[in-house]
């Protein structure tokens, strides 16, 4: 039977890791720190394969789906009668396997950075970060209401916000958290607004009961939503606000466009920690979040849902498109994640509700399954480079399959995965999504295949500018200076770090054999579903060009036919650098605009109005005033003139409104 | 006349006796006792806490003491929330009183300890009057009370030009705003006939007298909450009083001021619902953004939290705006909330003042360097004023925001929401320069040690930040009571 007790460990010990760093962490000698958080961490993993595994062999309910269970709830508020906000811990299918993944990366990640953070200042601080951040994933995860859904989200959003900021000395590490922070916390607000609003109406912040009512919309259910439908506003209803809102901030956490800036800036931050939360974990939140409300968005607002897939196909077309002409390997890493993200919400988007018509949903969190592992995969290969090579830019790379022949198999791996080969894990849950594009409107199956072998180009790009072509350390003038910095030959990483990108380059080899559609479909109904050939062939066949033309033009070096070409002055290319110039308009509106548009109109206000009033006829009677008054009391009289004027207005505004 | 009405006023007959006790001992105590005239003064008004909140338990225990509680013929007339609302008071009352020990151990401050804190005693009196009044002469009395006193408070420091500067502007302005008031309350007897706010609630009639009447009186109030456009003197106030002083204006005399806003205009003009909720719609919507855009570009710490603590009164007077239990109940848990969040910034500030003498904020460069303990404290208390979850201030701001939702007013709450970016971004400015730029050198503030009482109350007030929100009896206690009525 069910056992509360492990259940509870999971999210529990990495609280736990971090008070107990965060209180003796200072106190620990040498990697002591490191190591008591990867063990809790284990266990917290083991427990959270326990828990998956006793609730997948529960058996199914008389009408085939799996019961979620609901262990330690705890009420904690009590609003009306209907709306409590409860704390718990909500276990189902979604949740367990939300779980597997979180703790699996954790745990890689924790025994990888013993290694690569080694002998940096503040080693037990990481750690204890890295704990507080598992354990507010984890609870965002299993919460039962949106309501714990929020809090835990805001506590994700702090501690990765510590986590970027980790190196605060350096001042881009420093901006990038705090740009991070606060368009996440923007999307956050629509977030608050949104849950508001779905609350107000239907009087309850449960998962269950919202997205059980909207399974039953005939029923009982209807009636639970019938006011938050009736209700409009701008012409749209209540509940369409809503859960557009909501998604709002899934697309902040999710870093979709328009509000995907923060996530190439936020790669300041040490590279285990890009691998686990901006690769595997937070980031997907917001795909996690739609999933968990898909019955009410599939039933009840399918507009809203149409919506999602535009904004996501846009988003994955545009980070593909940035991401085949940066410079910086994690920065294509992160346009990569974004793509990549952009491919799950669009199989949410264009998935429908039960059956046959649910694929999306089941191939949207296969693919967040696979590419978790993937992505952190592709991650800390990057980081054991960078380790070595002391150096972000492609150009300070090429040739490395030599000094570091295991993290070239393993990255290797990552990108075969990623582009969609068989038989590594992205091709099947990558398939799964086509098939679904392809269902929902031809082009839409078009333009995500075409992605996909864009994919393969970007990420078989960087795979040869790092691993092929001359070594630029090679030449005379590099070697000195490398002398120079103290640095030495690049070579390979120790067993801390490779024995993880071992064990997740075989998790993407073989987590595509999963039966995903038996454990989780969009009406919980276990459903199969068969690899479609066709749409498998033009993928696989997409791809295969994309890595040809990523082969032939920098296998061995980049060619000077195509570096001639990128030189060129090409709007489009220059564009493309420069990320479409969304992150200069952003720079724009907020510094431009907002910061010095109104504090220069309120400088004047202050100086002119305010000041001016005073002392009305200039600087002159300003000085004798000030000589002759030890009090200014004229100012006391402006004060008393403007209170007054307000009064006025406000009687004003009362009687004729 | 029938003395033993005066029994029913359980809070005030207990606070006056703290005074008269405090009066007393200041006289006659010998030169070595006078020493310990902080300490004397916190156990006094220690004693009145405990009393208070056993009478308040004892009241809520038992049903029939429950309910309004009047003498005088419904001139005092005290519901059973304002009792609660005293309780409150007289906790961040407390930690003011604990955190102005060491300013008042100070050489010149010795020989007045005394008068500052029978000062303090009179305006929470005042306080008092205003929250159980069921008199409109009353509240005045009470108002002035606690208006008068807060003046000599503010010119504390007399010899320096800064605070009498201060302490004038303050009795000028607020005389002035007491006079709006006066004249609004006769413009509303000449139409009603009456003062009572029950026989008020029964003469109105929706005419231009009586509405402007209406707003005029309530100016006082606004003025007291520092809300924009009656702002102006916060400023310079907050800036020239001593820091206790400017923690108590700032905390104490606000929250007084919304609560008792809330009280008359439910109690006596709840049929004006519209009109009131039209202006307070404006001056919420002014004071939290010009409160906001002022903070930005403030370089002084007093300065900026008074401007932070304007836009903070905006979304206070949200709770008065709803109109509705879930409003008031919001309202005091926010207040509550506020106290321990601001009285523990202050702490911080004033600290900081006392061993530095500096209240710029580049003083704070580097702080973390040199006070690890303090810029944490700091940072906690401003998240919690931000609104970060898990802190207090998070909660909050959200029972605030769910009352206002329920309200309807949504243009106004994504209005407010959007103000919460704002000042999160200013709050972070701080947080920013202890913790992240470098310190000059020599350190602005050195390595210092704090004394035991402000560093209890910072103690206190931390636990509190971490833990109201997490603890939800106390938000249930002040529902179940504001439903009491």
């Amino acid at each position: 039977m069910f056992n509360s007790c492990y259940t509870a460990l999971v999210p529990l010990l990495p609280l736990f890791s971090f008070i107990l760093l965060i209180a003796f962490g200072l106190r620990l000698p040498g990697k002591w720190a490191g190591y008591i958080g990867s063990v809790l961490t284990g266990i917290a993993a083991v427990a959270a394969y326990y828990t998956a595994w006793t609730y997948f062999s529960l058996p199914l309910d008389a009408d085939g789906t799996r019961p979620a269970v609901e262990i330690l709830s705890w009420e904690w508020l009590r609003f009306t009668p209907l709306l409590a906000i409860r704390l718990g811990i909500y276990v189902d299918a979604l949740s367990a396997m939300m779980w597997v993944v979180i703790t699996t990366v954790s745990l890689m990640v924790h025994i990888y950075s013993l290694g690569y953070m080694a002998g940096e200042k503040g080693f037990a601080r990481y750690f204890a970060f890295l704990g507080l951040f598992s354990f507010s994933m984890l609870g965002l995860v299993v919460a039962p209401n949106i309501f714990q859904t929020y809090i835990f989200w805001e506590l994700v959003g702090v501690s990765s916000y510590l986590l970027i900021g980790f190196y605060y000395t350096k001042p881009e590490a420093v901006s990038a958290s705090k740009k991070a922070f606060i368009v996440t916390r923007f999307a956050d607000l629509g977030f608050l607004i949104g849950i508001l609003i779905l609350s107000y109406f239907t009087g309850t912040f449960d998962f269950q009961t919202i997205c059980g009512s909207a399974q039953d919309a005939a029923g009982v259910g209807g009636a639970l939503f019938a006011p938050a439908l009736q209700a409009s506003f701008l012409g749209l209803s209540a509940l369409s606000w809503a859960m557009l809102l909501i998604f709002m901030g899934c697309a902040g956490k999710s870093a979709l466009f328009p509000l995907h800036i923060w996530l190439p800036d936020a790669m300041e931050g040490p590279t285990p920690v890009s691998a686990l939360i901006h690769a595997a974990t937070m980031v997907v939140a917001g795909v996690f979040l739609v999933a968990r409300l898909f019955p009410v968005y599939a039933l009840m607002t399918p507009g809203v849902l149409e919506v999602i897939a535009y904004v996501a196909a846009f988003t994955s077309l545009y980070a593909a498109v940035v991401a085949c002409v940066q410079t910086d390997i994690k920065r294509v890493l992160a346009f990569s994640t974004i793509s990549q993200i952009g491919f799950m919400m669009v199989a949410l988007g264009v998935s429908g509700y039960g059956g046959h018509a649910g694929e999306g949903y089941t191939a949207s969190l296969f693919h967040l399954f696979t590419h978790a592992f993937f992505k952190a995969l592709l991650f800390l290969c990057a980081g054991a480079i960078i380790h070595t090579v002391h150096s972000n830019e492609m150009k300070a790379m090429g040739g490395l399959r030599r000094y570091m022949p295991v993290t070239h198999l393993c990255f290797l791996v990552g990108c075969l995965a990623i582009a969609g080969i068989p038989p590594f894990s992205g091709f099947f849950s990558k398939d799964g999504i086509l098939a679904a594009s392809f269902a929902f409107h031809p082009c839409m199956g078009i333009l995500m295949t075409a992605i996909a072998g864009l994919t393969a180009f970007y990420m078989f790009r960087l795979y040869c500018r790092i691993f092929h072509g001359p070594y630029s350390g090679d030449t005379a003038a590099a070697q000195a200076e490398h002398a120079e910095a103290g640095h030495h030959t690049p070579h390979e990483a120790p067993a801390v770090m490779t024995a993880p990108l071992v064990f997740l380059a075989v998790l993407s080899l073989l987590t595509g054999f999963i039966p995903f559609g038996d454990f989780l479909s969009s009406d919980g109904l276990p459903h199969a579903f068969p690899l479609q050939t066709a749409v498998a062939v033009c993928s696989v066949l997409t791809a295969l060009v994309g890595i040809g033309i990523a082969l032939y033009a920098y296998g061995r070096g980049p060619r000077p036919a195509f570096q001639r070409m990128a030189d060129q002055p090409n709007a489009f290319l220059r564009a493309a650098k420069n990320r479409f110039y969304i992150d200069r308009f952003y720079l724009f509106i907020t510094h431009r605009i907002i910061f010095q548009g109104i504090s220069t109109a309120l400088a004047w206000f202050d100086r002119h109005v305010i000041d001016g009033v005073v002392f009305g006829s200039g600087k002159l009677t300003e000085k004798i005033a000030r000589k002759i008054r030890i009090i200014q009391s004229g100012q006391l009289q402006t004060y008393a003139l403007i209170l007054l004027l307000g009064v006025l207005c406000l009687i004003g505004l009362v009687l004729y409104l | 006349m029938d003395f033993s009405q005066f029994l029913a006023l359980h809070e005030e007959i207990s606070l006056v006796a703290a005074l008269v006790l405090l009066l007393v001992y200041d006289l006659f105590a010998p030169e070595k006792g006078r020493r310990h005239i902080p300490l004397v003064a916190c156990l006094l008004l220690l004693a009145h806490t405990v009393f208070c909140a056993c009478d308040f338990a004892a009241s809520t225990g038992c049903p029939a003491a429950a309910g309004s509680r009047t003498a005088f013929a419904g001139m005092y007339d005290a519901s059973q929330a304002a009792l609660l609302f005293k309780n409150i008071l007289n906790i961040g009352v407390l930690l003011v009183c604990l955190q102005a020990c060491p300013f008042l151990r100070r050489e010149d401050n010795g020989i007045k300890a005394g008068e500052f804190y029978f000062l303090l005693f009179s305006t929470l009196l005042g306080m008092y009057l205003m929250l159980s009044a069921g008199h409109f002469l009353l509240f005045f009395i009470g108002m002035e009370t606690a208006s008068i006193p807060m003046a000599s408070l503010v010119a504390f420091d007399k010899h320096k030009t800064q605070s009498a500067e201060a302490g004038a502007k303050f009795i000028l302005s607020s005389a002035f705003a007491s006079g709006l008031s006066f004249f609004g309350l006769s413009l509303i007897y000449g139409g009603t006939g009456s003062l009572y706010f029950a026989d008020i609630q029964s003469g109105l009639t929706a005419t231009p007298l009586l509405l402007g009447g209406m707003v005029l009186l309530c100016s006082g109030l606004f003025f007291k909450i520092s809300l924009v456009p009656y702002h102006l003197w916060a400023a310079d106030v907050y800036e020239g009083a001593p820091t206790p002083v400017t923690t108590y204006l700032s905390v104490i005399s606000k929250g007084a001021g919304v609560f008792a806003l809330c009280l008359i205009l439910t109690r006596a003009f709840p049929l004006f619902i519209e009109a009131w909720q039209t202006a307070l719609y404006v001056l919420i919507l002014l004071s939290i953004t010009v409160g906001n855009l002022f903070a930005l570009r403030q370089k002084n710490m007093k300065r900026f939290l008074a401007f932070s603590s304007i836009s903070q009164a905006g979304y206070i007077v949200l709770g008065v705006f709803a109109a509705s239990p879930a409003g008031l109940t919001a309202l005091m848990y926010y207040i509550f909330v506020y106290i321990l969040s601001n009285v523990a910034a202050f702490g911080v500030v004033q600290l900081v003042e006392q061993h530095a003498g500096r209240t710029d904020m580049a003083a704070y460069n580097g702080l973390y360097k040199t006070n690890p303990k303090l810029s944490v404290i700091l940072m906690f208390a401003l998240f919690s004023l931000a609104g970060i979850p898990p802190f207090a201030g998070f909660f909050s701001k959200f029972f605030i925001f769910a009352a206002t939702a329920e309200s309807g007013a949504y243009v106004l709450l994504l209005i407010a929401l959007l103000n919460t970016v704002i000042s999160l971004y200013y709050y972070l400015l701080v947080v920013k320069a202890m913790f992240i730029l470098p310190p000059a050198e020599p350190a602005d503030v050195p390595a210092f040690k704090s004394e035991a009482a402000p560093k209890f109350v910072l103690v206190v007030c931390t636990a509190g930040i971490l833990l109201a929100g997490l603890v939800s009896c106390l938000y249930a206690l002040i529902d179940r009571t504001v439903l009491l009525g």
